[in-house]
Order: C-alpha cells, then sequence, then structure tokens
C-alpha cells in the first residue's frame, strides 16, 4: 500500500466547498464586539490632533481608540502602529481603532474620525534614495555574497548583456483578508487569527502586553490564503487585542480589501542591475547581479533577489549585491517566492538576451552553462535532475519547432512566441514537533501545530500517518492551528512538508511500536507473547505476520487497557548538514504567446513546466500548488502592480477590479510534471516543498516568448499592452 | 456607509416625487455601483428610493421601426434579447464585454448610463483632492497617477473617464434617452446626456436632480451587418477599457454609404466626432481610409503623464475594430 504519494482528494476540500470549514472572521463569539481600524492619509509627519468626538457618540459605538488613550504596551516597538504615540511612516498607517455593537455602526463612527497632521517630507522617490541606500540581510542570509573576480570575468568576456530590470510593488490579497478575533479572560486571551504561524503570533503578543506566552491561545483552523502576508505579527492582531482588553469585550476585527494595501506588508519594488559576460561559445564569465529594493523607514525587509542567482549556473565569477532603499511605506514582507520570484525573472531574461546575443538556442546556452555543484560553495546538492527537467520539458512542448528568429512565428494576425526559463526555490526546514496516537474508538489522531494555508497539510499528514500507521486514510483524524498542540513552524519559505511530514512520520512509527509492545505484552492479545518484529499493523488491525488470521483491532486492544490513547510523540529538527550539501529544487518551464501587434495584447496559450522538487505527496494538490504558482507567474509578468500616487504615497488601485490579477480566461492550459525523484539526504520521506517553485521563471518565460513573438524587449514589468504598442 | 432612509416607489410618479429636491435622495436599483459608491463613502445620500418594482423593464419594438430598452431591464437580459443582438449586436457586444455575468444579472440599463468614474481620486475618499466629490479642492489625477484617464474633452478641473461599456455603443447609435421628472416628459439624444467636466466635473448628465429615466430608446438601424466593439484591456474579462471602440459601417455595393464611431475610455463621455465619420462616407473600406478617420478622431488628443500611450492605442484599435467590423481583418 502506498498512500504517501497517492492522488488522495483534499481531505479538507467538502468542508471547504460546503462552506463547514470555519475561517477567522467566522467564529461567533457570546457578546462580540466589532473593530474598524482608522488610517493615515499622509505619508511622513505627526498627528496634531484627532477628532473623535463624533464617533464616540455615534449609535452603537463601544470605544475609541488612539494615541491619547490607548494604553502603553511594554513589548511595544516601532515596526508596527500600536497608537503608542503621534508619528506618521506611511499612508495606512492605523491610527486608531474604533469599537461599536455590530460591524455598520463601528464602520460608520470611523468615518467620523477626523486626524489634522502636521506634514513631513517623504521618501516616495525610489530611485532618488539610491545614493543613501545601504546593504542588509534576507532570513539571516547576507545580501552580499560572491566569488572569484567579477571585474576581470567581465573584461575577458566575448560577449556581454549589461542590463536593468524592474518590477512593480505587489500586494498578496489573499481571498480571505486579515482578521482576527480577540478574547480575554482575566490576564488570559485567546486569539483567532488568520495566520501563517500560531506560534510565533502567540509569542509575539506575549511580548507586546509583556505576559507569558502560556497565557495566550492563538487558533487558525483554516486560512484562506496567506502567500507570506500572514506570516508577520502586523499591527492589526495587537490592536484587536487591545481593543478587546479596552472595551471589555471580545472584539473581531476584520480587515477591508482597501487596508491590505497598507499596513499588512507587500513584495518590494525591485531595480536588478544584471551584468553577463561569457565567451563565444556561451560559456559564461561572470555574472553581476546588482538588486535595489524598497523598504520601510520603521524596518528593514530585503527582497533577496540576487539569491538563487547564486546557485543556477556554473560561473568562475559571480557577484550579488543588495540595497535597501527606504521609503514612506507600509514595510514589505514576504510574497510567494520572496526574492528568487523577481529575480529569476531578470536573470532568465538576460539569459535570454544572452543566447541571442551569441544566436545560440536558450536551451542550449543554459545546458552549456548547466552546474553539477553548488557553484559558489562546490558543494554537492543533495538531488539535482534539473537536465530531465529540460528534455521532458522541452519535448511536452515541442521545443525542436521553434523557428529561433523573432516575429517568425505566426497565426493569421497574431504573432507567436516561445520562451523559456529556469525555475529554482531553496529546499530547507525548520524543527517541528506532532503526536499521533490511535484512540479508543478505532480512530488515529494527529495533531501538530502548523497551519493549513490552501496548501493541503490537513490532506498530506492524513497520508503519511495513514500509512506509516497502516490504517486507511479515513480513519485519520487531524488537529492543527493551535497553539494547544505541539509545536511547528511557520506555514512558509516551501518549509512545511520538510520540516511537519519526519515529526508526523516518527510519532507515528514511535505510536505504532507502542501499540505492538501493548499487544505482545497482553495475554488476551492473539500476538500475546510473540516478538515485536513479528506483528504488523495493516487496515486498524494487529496482525502476526506469519499468520494474518491471528488478528484483533487496535481499538479492541485498547479497550482491554483502560480505553486510554497509544501516543507517539516526536520532535525533530532538521538533520542536513548545510556545510556539506546545498538543498534545492528547480524545473524548467515553457511558454507560448499569442501578441496582437495592432493593439499590444498579449495572451499566454500555453505553458509546459517539470519539476523536480523530490518525493512527491500528494500528485493531485501538488498539481495544483504547481498551477497556483505558475498562474501567479503569468500574472507577475503581465498584471499586477500596486501603483502608488508619488505626492502622498497612497495606492491608487486598492481594490480587486483595478489591481489585475488573472481571471480564468487569462490563463491556458498548464501542463505541469514532477519528475518525483526523492531526495533522501534532506528528509526521510524524500520530499521538498512545492508551494514557491512554480511562480519562479515564469514571468521570464512569458517575457522571452514576447521578445521571441515581438522582438521587443521589455525590461520593466508587467508588460501591459502599452508597452508594447 | 452613512446612515440612511429607506422608501421602496410603486409608480414613476411616486419615485419622482420621494426624490423631491430637498430629499438628498438617490433613485436605487440594480445596486452595482451606488451601493459600492455608499459603501466608500463617495455618495452619502440621505434617501434611497428603491425602483426595482417599477414596470420598466421590457424591452418592446418602437412604432418608427426602433427598440425601447426599458431603464430597469438588466444588462444581461438586453444584451441577450433577440431583438438587441439581430438589430443591434454593437451594443450586445458592448455591454457583454463590461463588468462580469454576476453583475451584468443584475445592474439595470438606467443604471448603467449613470456609473460614475473609476478615477481612484474620486473613489477613495481619503484623497484630499477630488472636484466631483468636493468642488473646489482640485483635480488629484491631474498631477498624479493617471493612467486611465481622459486624453479628450478633459478640463483643468477633472481628467475623469466615462467608465460604461453600453454607453460607447448608445453613442454609435445615436440612443434617446427617455425621462420623467416634476414637469413631465422629456427626450436626451445620448450626445447630450453626459456632460464634458468644463468646470463642473461634479455635474456628470443633464439629468434633473429628481429625474428618473424611463427607457432608453434606439432609433432603427442600418448597421446590424457591420458593426465590432473592441475594448482593449490588460486583462481578458472583467476590467474596464484602456480603450474601447464602437464601430458601425453601412455598406452598400462595397462603399461606405455612412459609419458611426465611439470611443470608451478616453474622455469623460463616450467620444465622437463626426468629421471622422463623414470622411469614411463614399470610400471604399481600406485601412487607409480607417487610419485616417482614426487620426482625426483623436486629433485633439492631450495626454498626461502616463497615458500619452492610449493615442496610438485608440488609432490602433479604431483601424482593427473598423476592419473586423467591414469583415476586411
Amino acid at each position: 500500500m502506498s498512500i504517501i504519494g497517492a492522488p488522495l482528494t483534499r481531505v479538507d476540500g467538502r468542508l471547504k466547498v460546503t462552506g463547514a470549514a470555519k475561517y477567522t472572521a467566522e467564529f461567533q463569539i457570546p457578546d462580540l464586539a466589532y473593530g474598524v481600524m482608522v488610517e493615515s492619509t499622509i505619508p511622513s509627519g505627526r498627528i496634531l490632533s484627532i477628532d473623535t468626538e463624533k464617533a464616540e457618540h455615534a449609535p452603537g459605538v463601544i470605544a475609541v481608540l488612539t494615541s491619547r488613550n490607548a494604553p502603553k504596551l511594554p513589548g511595544a516597538e516601532k515596526r508596527i502602529s500600536l497608537l503608542q504615540d503621534d508619528q506618521i511612516y506611511y499612508n495606512g498607517q492605523p491610527i486608531a481603532v474604533v469599537v461599536a455593537e455590530n460591524l455598520h455602526q463601528a464602520q460608520h463612527a470611523a468615518t467620523l474620525i477626523h486626524a489634522r497632521y502636521q506634514a513631513a517630507p517623504a521618501k516616495l522617490d525610489f530611485e532618488a534614495g539610491f545614493p543613501t541606500s545601504y546593504p542588509g540581510s534576507h532570513n539571516g542570509e547576507p545580501g552580499d555574497a560572491g566569488w572569484g573576480d567579477t571585474a576581470a570575468g567581465l573584461a575577458q568576456a566575448e560577449v556581454k548583456v549589461e542590463e536593468t530590470y524592474t518590477t512593480p510593488i505587489q500586494h498578496h490579497n489573499p481571498m480571505e483578508p486579515h482578521a482576527t478575533i480577540a478574547q480575554w479572560e482575566g490576564d488570559s486571551l485567546t486569539v483567532h487569527d488568520a495566520t501563517q504561524a500560531v506560534t510565533s503570533r502567540q509569542e509575539y503578543i506575549a511580548k507586546m502586553f509583556g505576559i507569558p506566552p502560556t497565557n495566550i491561545r492563538v487558533i487558525a483552523l483554516f486560512v484562506g490564503g496567506g502567500f507570506g502576508c500572514k506570516g508577520q505579527t502586523w499591527s492589526h492582531v495587537v490592536l484587536t487585542a487591545m481593543a478587546a482588553r479596552q472595551a471589555n469585550r471580545p472584539v473581531k476585527l476584520v480587515m477591508e480589501r482597501p487596508q491590505m494595501f497598507g499596513s499588512v506588508g507587500a513584495r518590494p519594488r525591485t531595480h536588478q542591475r544584471l551584468s553577463l559576460g561569457a565567451t563565444r561559445e556561451g560559456k559564461l564569465t561572470a555574472i553581476r547581479h546588482e538588486v535595489h529594493a524598497h523598504t520601510s523607514v520603521i524596518e528593514d525587509y530585503l527582497e533577496s533577489s540576487a539569491f538563487a542567482t547564486r546557485v543556477m549556473y556554473d560561473c568562475p565569477n559571480v557577484a550579488t549585491v543588495h540595497r535597501l532603499v527606504q521609503m514612506n511605506l507600509g514595510t514589505p514582507t514576504f510574497m510567494r517566492a520572496p526574492g528568487v520570484a523577481t529575480g529569476t525573472y531578470a536573470l532568465e531574461v538576460a539569459m535570454d538576451e544572452l543566447a541571442y546575443k551569441l544566436k545560440m538556442d536558450p536551451l542550449q546556452l543554459r545546458l552549456l552553462n548547466y552546474t553539477e555543484v553548488d557553484p559558489g560553495t562546490k558543494n554537492p546538492f543533495t538531488e539535482k535532475n534539473l537536465r530531465e527537467c529540460y528534455k521532458q520539458a522541452s519535448e511536452r512542448f515541442g521545443w525542436a519547432k521553434r523557428t529561433p528568429d523573432v516575429g517568425s512565428m505566426r497565426d493569421g494576425s497574431q504573432l507567436i512566441g516561445w520562451g523559456i526559463a529556469t525555475e529554482t526555490y531553496p529546499a530547507r526546514g525548520l524543527p517541528a514537533s506532532a503526536s499521533v496516537s490511535f484512540q479508543p474508538d478505532g480512530r488515529v489522531l494527529v495533531a501538530s501545530g502548523t497551519q493549513e494555508i490552501g496548501n493541503g497539510i490537513y490532506t498530506i499528514i492524513t497520508q503519511v500517518a495513514a500509512e506509516t500507521l497502516g490504517v486507511a486514510p479515513d480513519l485519520v483524524d487531524v488537529k492543527i492551528g493551535d497553539t494547544t498542540l505541539p509545536k511547528a513552524p511557520i506555514s512558509a519559505g516551501s518549509m512545511s512538508t520538510v520540516s511537519v511530514m519526519p515529526a508526523v512520520q516518527a510519532a507515528a512509527m514511535q505510536a505504532r511500536e507502542k501499540l505492538i509492545a501493548l499487544a505482545v505484552a497482553d495475554s488476551q492479545s492473539p500476538v500475546y507473547g510473540v516478538g515485536a518484529d513479528q506483528v504488523d499493523v495493516q487496515d486498524g488491525k494487529i496482525l502476526l505476520k506469519s499468520s494474518p488470521a491471528k488478528t484483533e483491532s487496535f481499538a479492541t486492544l485498547i479497550g482491554r487497557h483502560g480505553s486510554q490513547p497509544v501516543e507517539g510523540n516526536a520532535s525533530l529538527k532538521p538533520t542536513l548538514d548545510q556545510k556539506k550539501f546545498a538543498a534545492h529544487s528547480f524545473g524548467a518551464v515553457f511558454a507560448e504567446v499569442a501578441v496582437d501587434p495592432n493593439i499590444g495584447v498579449v495572451r499566454v496559450r500555453r505553458i509546459v513546466a517539470v519539476f523536480d522538487v523530490g518525493k512527491i505527496m500528494n500528485q493531485k494538490t501538488a498539481q495544483s500548488q504547481f498551477i497556483g504558482g505558475i498562474v501567479w507567474g503569468i500574472s507577475l509578468a503581465l498584471f499586477e502592480d500596486s501603483h502608488s500616487d508619488a505626492r502622498l504615497g497612497r495606492f491608487t488601485n486598492a481594490n480587486l477590479a483595478e489591481y489585475l490579477v488573472p481571471v480564468n480566461a487569462d490563463i491556458p492550459e498548464i501542463d505541469v510534471t514532477a519528475l518525483d525523484i526523492p531526495d533522501m539526504k534532506l528528509d526521510p520521506l524524500g520530499a521538498r516543498g512545492i508551494g514557491e517553485i512554480g511562480i519562479t521563471g515564469t514571468g521570464a518565460a512569458v517575457a522571452n516568448a514576447i521578445y521571441h513573438a515581438t522582438g521587443k524587449r521589455v525590461r520593466d514589468l508587467p508588460i501591459t499592452p502599452d508597452k508594447l504598442l | 456607509m452613512n446612515p440612511f432612509e429607506y422608501r421602496r416607489a410603486k409608480d414613476p410618479q411616486a419615485a419622482i416625487d420621494a426624490a423631491g429636491p430637498a430629499a438628498h435622495a438617490k433613485f436605487l436599483a440594480g445596486g452595482t455601483n451606488l451601493v459600492d459608491l455608499m459603501k466608500n463613502g463617495v455618495e452619502q445620500p440621505q434617501r434611497l428610493v428603491d425602483i426595482n418594482r417599477l414596470e420598466l423593464a421590457a424591452i418592446e419594438p418602437l412604432p418608427n421601426g426602433g427598440l425601447r430598452l426599458g431603464a430597469l431591464a438588466r444588462n444581461s437580459d438586453t444584451a441577450n434579447h433577440p431583438a438587441v443582438r439581430q438589430h443591434y449586436p454593437l451594443l450586445s457586444r458592448a455591454i457583454l464585454s463590461g463588468a462580469s455575468p454576476q453583475l451584468r444579472n443584475l445592474a439595470t440599463n438606467g443604471g448603467n448610463l449613470l456609473q460614475r468614474t473609476r478615477c481612484s481620486y474620486f473613489m477613495d475618499t481619503h484623497f484630499p483632492e477630488c472636484n466631483k466629490r468636493i468642488p473646489g479642492s482640485g483635480c488629484g489625477a491631474l498631477q498624479g497617477f493617471n493612467r486611465n484617464h481622459a486624453i479628450l474633452g478633459a478640463s483643468n478641473q477633472c481628467i475623469a473617464t466615462h467608465p460604461s461599456d453600453m454607453c460607447v455603443a448608445l453613442a454609435a447609435l445615436e440612443a434617446v434617452i427617455r425621462v420623467r421628472g416634476a414637469k413631465g416628459e422629456r427626450n436626451i439624444p445620448i450626445a447630450e446626456f453626459h456632460r464634458l467636466p468644463g468646470s463642473t466635473p461634479q455635474i456628470e448628465t443633464s439629468l434633473q436632480p429628481e429625474e428618473l429615466i424611463l427607457s432608453i430608446d434606439l432609433p432603427p438601424s442600418p448597421y446590424a451587418q457591420h458593426s465590432h466593439y473592441l475594448k482593449v484591456r490588460d486583462r481578458a474579462s472583467y476590467e474596464f477599457a484602456l480603450v474601447s471602440v464602437a464601430a458601425a459601417l453601412d455598406i452598400q455595393s462595397g462603399t461606405v454609404r455612412s459609419a458611426r464611431l465611439a470611443l470608451g475610455g478616453v474622455a469623460h463621455k463616450p467620444w465622437r466626432v463626426e468629421r471622422a465619420e463623414k470622411e469614411l462616407a463614399g470610400k471604399k473600406p481600406s485601412a487607409t481610409a480607417f487610419m485616417q478617420a482614426a487620426k482625426t478622431m483623436v486629433a485633439d488628443a492631450k495626454p498626461h503623464q502616463n497615458n500619452a500611450f492610449k493615442i496610438t492605442m485608440a488609432e490602433h484599435a479604431i483601424v482593427e475594430a473598423l476592419s473586423l467590423a467591414a469583415g476586411v481583418a
């Protein structure tokens, strides 16, 4: 029986489509009051006064919190706005919270609050900030790294590409907006939160209020998409807890869509200078990748666009440089494939430009510069089969039929273009724990404080437990998203599978061993007295391997032992020695576009991608992850762009009518395949995370296809019709 | 949303009475635009007069061979009505290129005429400048982000565009808007229904405050054989136009007898230039003739910082729409 990898339908699918899955905002709590946040309307300065009188007297209003009356929090820090002072750092910064008996009353009262400001000069010109930019790091990794001598490598190059690529600010916009419910009982706090990390939420709120984390319970049973914006603890979470304490009522605060463009993160704007040097034969002699990315004036977040450049190609001289540019905008944050999505766009378009300069097939150029080892450290990869990805993807796509000249492929009046790019994402895990128990009712319970953010983790936990324990998947219950469960890390960085699944597997193995030990020591058991290695668990039954008729259900066994669950626990840390191995996923993506040359409209017609991402846990949910990532890659190439007013630093398309994401009509047939080769050096299951790799490379493949169709090299995303006229 | 009073009208006269000048009232039909604007505080009516039960949803032939579209007929029903599809395919295509099926199922013809601009500086009350919301406050878009703004007929008080697709087709078809107010009924040609912003951008139509739209009357059309609505936008569906073109040709024996052209997404109202249409009359359909008409259509264009591309885009879109209408593409 192999349940792991099988295309098991999502175990929570029915709950989700019938509305039975409860998302944060859907919890009804007795005596609940409703909170609405009021935000600043200038980008920089301070509040002179806030008129709250009308709001305080509006129907149903319970409390209005501003910097005048908000309690001082012992842990408060500048990175979020907790009404501790009157400073304004960006447009859309929380400046007040209104609490009322119902939502409409709170919304109306919020409109009655008027702030007077003293404006200060705001940093809103990105490029003007370059001279005062400064280095940074991403998840502890330094922004500047490299090897060899790029100046010399470029000097000796016979062919060079030196271009600048720019990508805009993007906002995550998960379908479920941020939402928090806070309920105090004395000094204990229960928080329902739309979060990718219940544990770090618990710890951060505790720090803010100066209370022990154990006083706080955070719950997130289902999260309607996070994509990075629900990783950090932003202002509204703590403000909701503050408002609940002030109002002495449980308070629910759900963000409105325009508020999703303010205090809850964004993908930073990037300006990427790429210099590639190569021999006439196409062998890379140097890569220099210099990135400027914006951050806020209150916290550093570095978009690590050049990190992927450190692992992609065999090249003796590589320099990657990142600089932070402060702007009076909300702090940016991790967004699906942070750094890699924007960085692979620039690098992989530059590689296409190099291929054209060399008059070489762009796939051939990539094969010529293929690296078998981590090019910086020369360490081996845990597992790398990118050649096979290129091969399978090019065959499925029919790449051999491409005519290389621009504008050489047509369909009626439409220009057709084919482009390729390489995809990549790091593979890694964090410490995680889980418990698995045989229950007296004949079912199995798995518990781990991870989060379901649409990634399908309820399902693959079910599969790993079912296979390890020898029970049917429908006998497994999974509890996640609660700080009362064994600790698990943030659901981000394509880390959940690598982190949580080994813990589930280990806990299940321990539970199975305990169950068998109980059975062989029980004189009433049909396997009494035999060696533990003679006993198996299958279909929820304990049986003697040599004589399967000697069997009983584990529920019967447990029933004879006081009906106490038989539980295994595991707390694991990643075992990979990162000094000896590099662990990365790779893939190849091919795109076909059609461009109307008259009006500049681009349609993506086909995407083919093949991924090398280790062992696949579930063929069906994996397929969805890849497709979702690719759709977002198309969106990165053609649509998404948060426009802001250059004087006020306020976004002008803060709604889902004008902030464009693809609609179904924009998305073609997407053909995805995973090689399904286990990476046994990374973790005992041989799996890697797959949540992010799909968005990487895809933007470049589409951009390269557009060049092939039109001869127009657009180096500024998104590629909208006006740029192709 | 501000607190408001809700009234349901039983007939047109009751609706008009309930919306008297002092009432600060708005008629509520589909609500697809009005309710959104109330939610974000742009519209703050003190009274909503629900007109959904008025018997104004019929689509019926007119004695002159035209067609009457009831003000309360839903956009979906209008676009899919056999008479509209057969005699006014341009209108059908224009309506179906707008919004989403869900919105079209609710939105009414009268409401579509009164759609308000999507200008960010108008839609977001936290922007301080908008002469439509706060007359005299200035135009935020003029020096702001104005990629989607007008290139024709704008003023230094307002550079917003009219967002409707339906109205662009109605302009090409020379529809007449039949309204009733305190002083009785009157007919307003579509060309006079929407106004240019001038110095009073807050006044968007020639409708008087308590006047109620009864119907949209379409004259008989010779353009059913050769018409096309082309909408250019950043994504394939569910987006307002960057530029749209309603092109209609009456072609007899290979010669254009008459032409109609209207542009959307470029001005405060559907944009027509009669000279461009006259230039096409008597000519054989050709790319040269179409490009000449296109140049005439946008001859007076004045771009802003982020939208100069609209001129070229409009020219190309006009040629493409005319070519498709003529069947020479």
